[in-house]
This record gives C-alpha cells, structure tokens and sequence, in this order.
C-alpha cells in the first residue's frame, strides 16, 4: 500500500505534499487540543493494528483498517495517518519520508470518503444496515487507496501500466477481509461503546 | 518492541544538533528523490553511505532495514525491464528486456537506498524526543508534534496490550487460517485495541487534565548554541546538494523518457 522511496516522479511527489498539507491543516483544525490524546493514541492502535498479518490463501496481508480509522475520526484521519507513516517510514522503513505526501493522500482520502458515506449509516441501530455499512466502509478504503497507487504510478511513468494493474488486482482479495473485519470490529464496538460511533466527531 | 535501535551512539552524527540534522538532510533527499539518470543517484548512494560510516551503525539491523526496503524494489526489477520501450537486450518468452528498462530499475534501486540509508544516519540516530523537540523549534505544527509523540509514546503501550490478547487467543489454540472464523478473531482484536486505546486516553487526558494540562506542551528547553562542528557539517552537506543539482541539470543526455 505504501510506496517506496525513489519510485515516484518529481510532479506526483509535489502534487502529493500539497494534497496533503491540504488535508492535515484542516484535520488538524478540526481537531481540539483536547482530543489530541484520543486521536493520538487511537493512531497508536492502528499502527499496532497494521503489524497484524492476516492469511489469504498460501501468502498474508497486513491490517490497514483506514476505512474504519475514517469511520472514527474524520477529517483528523489525515493527520493520523501521516502520524503513521512517518513512523512506519522513520521506525522500520516502510513507506519513505520523500514519499510521505503521496502516501498520506492515498490512504487517508479514502479514510474520509468513507466517513461522509457511510458516517449516517453506522449511527443507526438495525444491526443490518450497520453491518452492510462497515463492510462497505473498508472496502471502500483498501479500493480508493489501490486505485489511488495505481494512480500515483501510472502517472510517473507509462512503465509503471503492468505494476499499477498488479497492485489493484492483488488489493480485490484484500479489500473484502478489510470488509469482513471492519463490519464485524463495528458490530463489536457498537455492542460495547456505542457513542464511539454516535457522532463525537465533528463533521 | 525496541524502535529506536539506531538512537543511541556516540559518533560524530550522534553528537550533531538535532536541528541541523533535520535541516541538511531535508535537500538532499529532495534532489536525490527527483534526480533521473544513473549519475546523481550513484554519486548520492555514496554519501549516504559515507553519511552510515560516519554514524557507526550496527551492520546487522541496517541490513535487515535495507533487505525490507529492496523488497519491493525487487518486486518491481521483475517488471519494469520489460515494460520500458527501447533497445532489446535478451528475450523470455513474449518479453523483451531492454536496456532503458534495466537503467531505468537500477535508478529506482540506487536513489530508493540512498534515501533510506540518509534518512537513517541522521534521523533514526536521533530519539524520538530529541527529534520531537527539534521539530518544535523547527515552526512544525504543535497539534501535530504533539499528536507524533503521543502517538509514538503509545505504541509501545497498546503492542502489550496486543500482545497480551494474541497470547490469550493463542492459548485457546487459535490458528491463523484463510477462513471466516480467523478474520472474526482478528477484529474482534482491532474492536478490543480501539476499546483499549479509548480507556487509555480517557485515563491519560484525566491524569494530565489533574496536573494542569491545557493542550500544549510548553517549550522550556532550548537549544544550546551550534559549535563549529554542526556548521561544517551543515556546509558540507549544502555543498554536496548544490554539487548534486548542478550535476542533474548539467547531465540531460542521462535522462530517461
């Protein structure tokens, strides 16, 4: 899902930045003081989170849950997600620091597509609207964010066509486990913290 | 989890101000990121490597670091030298790899590990406080800084409490598989984390609330002076990214379409 170091051409990587510096300043306008430790230490989880491999058939894939990071917070999903990354990138080298812009933008736009969509859904109480919904939620995360890579790539360069194809294609498998685990971690969350879901985000 | 494995050192990178480290690193990945060729990036892997002699690293978690990196990059030599139009120089079947392809693959490996290995000279050598700091003095956003390090202050936190429920999952003889009951195991670990996360913040912002806590971190500890060590090095490496960007703009016949 990230994209590595040096790969990128010098118009995406910018494009990248500005987009992002874009959606971080206004996640972060949304976002009080007050909740930086909720925000933060929510991000902490799915940065613990994203460590998980999940099997799909003979080979795994790890969490990235942005659907449901959108789903709980909003716009402030930006700048967790950069918060992420930089220390994915900074701690284990996966994603890059000259890549950061892009990356952001493409997990993160997803996230809060997802939380104007399906946003008014998850706070009803029919168990299967909900259950619909939060499936859809990470769906909708992992394809916007391999569309949004195959995008990056192909746009750097036509040499990039095969890659961009493969990485949308091996993100369909991905996309419906993110689906089945963010409906049922929704469920879940809604049985036992209901007001996590009831709008303590702003809009 | 040990994360910050580079941090600590005595070396010369280690001693560097932090602030400057931040500052010269910043324009040479940027020109080593944009660069095209094969002249920039080879002439950037060498600093950077020379940056990693410099910071005297353990070799083997630097090779571990490298070996995740150039993962990817090998993912992508199996396709770009075939997907690149130019002049052919060996054929598999229907694919034809051709010499623009593989220079085009070798940019990608020579600037992707030049990055990495700067990045990891002068900012994994700092700890994160330091680094946090730093980026304070640096005009950073505070909500954001603030977010950084209370985010990288809870990881540790919740991979204990990760750990403590995958061991209980373990004990109850789970077996990660590809079928339903594995990804419903899964999240209902990602519900318990977020669950855990919230009590833990409700609890942290309580306990700070109680101490006077306003939302900022106040800025008490400043900076000492720069010594002359941090300015030859800030030189230096200024030097080296104006070397590297007359380099690129002067090496046009390099460049790939």
């Amino acid at each position: 899902m990230h994209i590595s170091e040096g790969v990128l051409s010098a118009p995406v990587l910018l494009t990248g930045v500005i987009l992002s510096a874009g959606g971080v300043s206004l996640g972060l306008k949304k976002m009080d003081y007050e909740r930086i430790p909720e925000v933060a230490v929510l991000t902490s989880a799915f940065f613990v989170a994203s460590l998980i491999h999940v099997p799909i058939g003979p080979s795994s894939a790890h969490l990235v849950l942005n659907g449901l990071v959108g789903l709980l917070l909003g716009w402030p999903a930006f700048s967790a997600i950069l918060v992420g990354l930089s220390l994915q990138a900074l701690l284990f080298q996966f994603g890059g620091i000259t890549s950061l812009g892009v990356n952001t933008f493409n997990i993160a736009l997803p996230a809060v597509v997802s939380f104007y969509l399906f946003r008014l859904f998850t706070i009803k109480h029919n168990p299967y609207i909900l259950l619909f919904s939060a499936f859809l939620c990470g769906v909708v995360g992992i394809l916007g964010s391999a569309l949004l890579v195959a995008l990056s790539l192909v746009t750097t360069g036509e040499a990039f066509l095969t890659v961009a194809k493969l990485v949308v294609i091996a993100h369909l498998p991905v996309m419906v486990i993110e689906g089945l685990i963010t409906a049922t971690a929704v469920v879940s969350l809604k049985k036992i913290r209901p007001e996590l879901l009831t709008g303590k985000a702003k809009i | 989890m040990h994360l910050e494995e580079f941090s600590e050192g005595k070396s010369l990178i280690h001693s560097l101000d932090p602030r400057i480290k931040l500052i010269s690193l910043v324009p040479f990945i940027v020109i080593v990121a944009i660069a095209k060729g094969l002249t920039v990036p080879s002439i950037s892997l060498v600093a950077s490597v020379v940056l990693i002699l410099f910071a005297r690293l353990n070799v083997r978690p630097l090779l571990e670091r490298l070996l995740a990196v150039n993962l990817f990059i090998l993912f992508l030599w199996l396709i770009l030298p075939f997907s690149v139009e130019g002049k052919s120089i060996f054929t598999i079947g229907p694919l034809t790899a051709t010499s623009e392809g593989i220079s085009y693959a070798l940019t990608i490996t020579l600037k992707a590990n030049a990055i990495v290995l700067s990045t990891i000279a002068l900012v994994a050598t700092l700890p994160i406080f330091r680094l946090v700091h730093a980026l304070r003095h640096l005009k950073v956003p505070e909500k954001l800084v603030s977010l950084f390090f209370f985010c990288y202050r809870y990881i540790s936190v919740l991979h204990e409490d990760y750990s403590a429920l995958h061991n209980a999952m373990k004990m109850r003889a789970f077996r990660p598989a590809t079928n339903v009951h594995t990804y419903r195991s899964y999240a209902y670990l990602v519900g318990m984390l977020v669950l855990k996360s919230y009590e833990h913040s409700e609890k942290v912002y309580q306990a700070m609330l109680c101490r006077g806590f306003t939302g900022k971190f106040p800025l008490l500890q400043h900076f000492t002076h720069l010594t002359r060590k941090d300015l030859i090095f800030l030189v230096s490496m200024i030097l080296v990214a104006a070397g590297l960007v007359t380099l690129e703009l002067g090496n046009n016949f390099w460049r790939l379409p």
